[in-house]
């Protein structure tokens, strides 16, 4: 490793914080443009709607403004020259787990992905410098006739498809930062599971950040078509690097009537990136649609997964934790759109700060007329680990239904010393003790998470501690 | 250290919260393989005094000194007096959202060990036992720690860990406030099943009731931050009978003599 940021602060050492030298095959200019934009089109040789697509969204990403809320300060810093748009890592994505370069299965170990995936992987989409290298699907749930590709292989493979639902939940020109994934996005997950098929076992994508200044601009879409089940886990952790990078995702989902689809998240991205991601899902009639996220690390993290409740009966939950540590902004939140009778909601959030890090709760939930019967329940719950540490919470509630019931909570909350001192008062250290009153907190999001997460979460978690007693 | 060492001494031991002297030259010594009684009024300073010897950062040590063992612990923090064999049951044990009681336990107990490890399967042993002798229910340990307990629950769950952690110095703040029969006698019966020659006791309670059950060696009673007297079983049953007032006569009548 060459240099690391001053503010990294864990044992001098971030385990995960190890890069391999960059061996591309394919490396676009910095900088984005029509010529960067077709460069990429054409290099995935797309059909002619997707070229056309990228372009009219560059063009919405050019006119659009910066949001003029947040954290504009940091927003404005971002210099979108200085960026790479896409970068591939190999000629050929790998087919099976043989033909993968060994440095990538160095960097796989190293992430203990080999071994998760011996327990209980169902398919491995790890996207390694913007583009999916290894993919596997099992064969049961093949012959099920689930569909787990990288999105652009799902482009090629299935492009009717693709072509149906693509964007469809979240265009292009909702945001700037949609419009910037939807001119140069690459790589990220295409999922189709078929009318009543139930799989198991969650599907995971692993992917990192690995090249200085290359922003990441995965796409996403899940669809899991009538009374259907799955759980699709995404989970991250970045090296560091000394310069800025940008992560903007788009990840679109989609549930049919009668459809259970769970999305699970965990980032780390490393303390210079820039994660913002728009999320949305659509639930129709009696379905159910989980985010499950966990936020640490990143320089400013934006991410309000979003659940459109657009038939009867549907339920929206999102659950998030966030972890604000020095110079970090975690802007994270949720919203939910009840636009049907009896739909139910529930967004539990929670925020750790520390060392001067400010988290933020930004929620909207939004009841439109006729959605009768529906139920809100939203619990923000916010953690200050010291005085220099802030939280904020801006929920907007939005009610436009008489018959609803509609439950807030949010309570802030501060590592008191009287806690502190019962828990060393049975021999654990301040920074022990810290920790546990710390994964307590958080306890009702790790218990949502398959095991190998909970423990990587709660040791994530322990790392950012360490160094907090002086 | 030889066994006529002082399992606890505090000596000239002022101390003071937010600028008030709330201890006002307290000096107590406990022998090894002792029960005393600390007693008093609300607001004469034993509180304080469990706090301090645990290490509160609260409160501010102005003079004096406060030895476990024979050793000096007035600089140490609240885990290293923990570590050397110093445990204070709580009188408002406080509630760890999310924390599992056998979570909390065993952390405790691996803080405490040498190699930093307890084997789960001897944890859980160790655990199911001192339940049973508690009479404690075993759906305990899935719970978070005080999180929503009854004062109770709560006591006996102080008791549980004093059981677990196997200390040399056990100081109980009114463990006794507020309970039922029951778990009074839970109390009890845990400080009592704990006595033992290596382990001393110090058990500040507001009441007499208390020592009903657990026969005192020695009794202290606390008035205005010093201790203003030190006597046997008898001194906790006088009090009862009389309440505090004639010892503050007494001690009025002394200092006006």
């Amino acid at each position: 490793m060459s240099s690391r940021p001053d503010d990294l602060n864990i044992n001098d050492e971030y385990k995960y914080g190890f890069h391999d030298p960059e061996v591309s095959v394919f490396k676009a200019e910095k900088g984005i443009n029509e010529d960067v934009v077709r460069a990429i089109s054409a290099k995935k040789e797309e059909p002619e709607w997707m070229l056309e697509f990228r372009l009219k969204a560059l063009k919405t990403f050019q006119s659009k403004p910066m949001p003029t809320w947040g954290n504009t300060e940091l927003l404005n810093s971002i210099d979108f020259d200085e960026i790479y748009y896409y970068l591939k890592p190999t000629e050929e994505q790998g087919k099976s787990w043989d033909d993968v370069p060994e440095y990538i299965k160095d960097t796989f170990e190293k992430l203990g992905i080999p071994e998760a995936e011996r327990k209980f992987l169902a398919g491995v989409s790890a996207q390694y410098e913007s583009e999916v290298v290894y993919h596997s699907l099992q064969e049961e749930i093949e012959k099920q006739g689930v569909i787990f590709l990288d999105m652009d292989s799902g482009l090629r493979e299935h492009e009717e498809l693709v072509r149906k639902y693509f964007a469809t939940v979240i265009p292009a020109e909702d945001n700037k930062f949609s419009a910037l994934n939807s001119a140069v996005w690459s790589g990220g997950s295409f999922v189709y599971i078929p009318p009543g098929v139930e799989v198991t076992i969650p599907l995971q994508a692993y992917f990192r950040i690995n090249a200085e200044n290359m922003g990441q601009f995965e796409r996403t879409l899940i669809i899991a078509d009538e009374g259907s089940r799955v759980h699709y886990i995404e989970g991250c952790t970045a090296p560091t690097y000394v310069s800025d990078s940008l992560h903007s995702a788009v990840v679109e989902l989609i549930a049919m009537p009668g459809a259970q689809l769970r999305y699970t998240t965990i980032q780390n991205w490393s303390k210079n990136v820039y994660n913002l991601v728009t999320k949305r899902a659509n639930a129709h009639e009696n379905a159910v649609v989980e985010w499950v996220d966990g936020n640490l690390g990143s320089k400013l993290t934006m991410k309000f997964p979003c659940v459109n409740l657009l038939g009867e009966g549907a339920h929206g939950e999102i659950l998030s934790v966030a972890f604000a540590n020095e110079g970090q902004h975690q802007d994270a939140g949720a919203k939910i759109y009840h636009a049907a009778p009896r739909t139910t909601s529930r967004i539990t959030s929670k925020s750790i700060s520390k060392a001067g890090g400010r988290s933020s709760y930004r929620g909207i939930v939004k009841v439109l007329p006729d959605a009768v019967g529906s139920k809100v329940a939203v619990e923000c719950d916010a953690l200050l680990m010291d005085e220099n540490s802030r939280s904020d919470t801006y929920p907007t509630m939005e009610i436009a239904e008489e018959q609803v019931q509609v439950e807030h909570e949010a309570r802030v909350s501060k590592v008191g010393d009287e806690q502190l001192f019962y828990l060393m008062s049975r021999g654990l250290t301040e920074e022990e003790a810290l920790v546990m009153v710390v994964n307590g907190f958080i306890e009702p999001f790790v218990k949502e998470l398959p095991m190998e997460y909970a423990v990587e979460l709660n040791r994530l978690i322990q790392l950012e501690m360490e160094g907090s007693v002086g | 250290m030889s066994d006529s060492t002082p399992i606890f001494e505090v000596r000239g031991l002022r101390v003071a919260i937010e600028g008030k002297e709330i201890l006002r030259g307290v000096d107590l010594t406990i022998e090894r393989g002792k029960v005393h009684a600390l007693m008093g009024r609300n607001g004469s300073g034993k509180s304080t005094l469990a706090y301090v010897a645990l290490g509160h950062p609260s409160y501010e040590v102005l003079e004096g000194q406060i030895l476990y063992n024979g050793t000096d612990v007035t600089e140490l923090n609240t885990d290293e007096r923990a570590r050397l064999g110093m445990f204070l049951a709580f009188q408002y044990p406080m509630a760890i959202p999310g924390v599992t009681v056998s979570k909390f336990m065993h952390s405790a107990l691996k803080a405490r060990a040498e190699n930093g490890d307890v084997q789960l399967r001897e944890f859980r042993d160790k655990l199911n036992a001192a339940m049973d002798l508690l009479g404690v229910d075993k759906s305990f340990t899935g719970r978070y720690v005080n999180d929503g307990f009854s004062g109770g629950e709560k006591k006996r769950l102080e008791i549980l860990q004093m059981f677990m952690l196997d200390p040399t110095f056990c100081i109980l703040d009114e463990t006794d406030s507020g309970l039922d029969i029951d778990a009074l006698k839970t109390v009890a019966e845990g400080v009592n099943a704990t006595r033992s020659e290596e382990r001393s006791h110090l058990v500040i309670t507001h009441y007499q009731r208390l020592l009903n059950y657990i026969a005192p060696d020695v009794v202290h009673v606390m008035m205005d931050g010093q201790i203003a007297r030190t006597g046997g079983p008898e001194l906790a049953l006088q009090l009862e009978e009389n309440g505090y007032e004639w010892l503050e006569d007494e001690l009025l009548q002394a200092a006006g003599a």
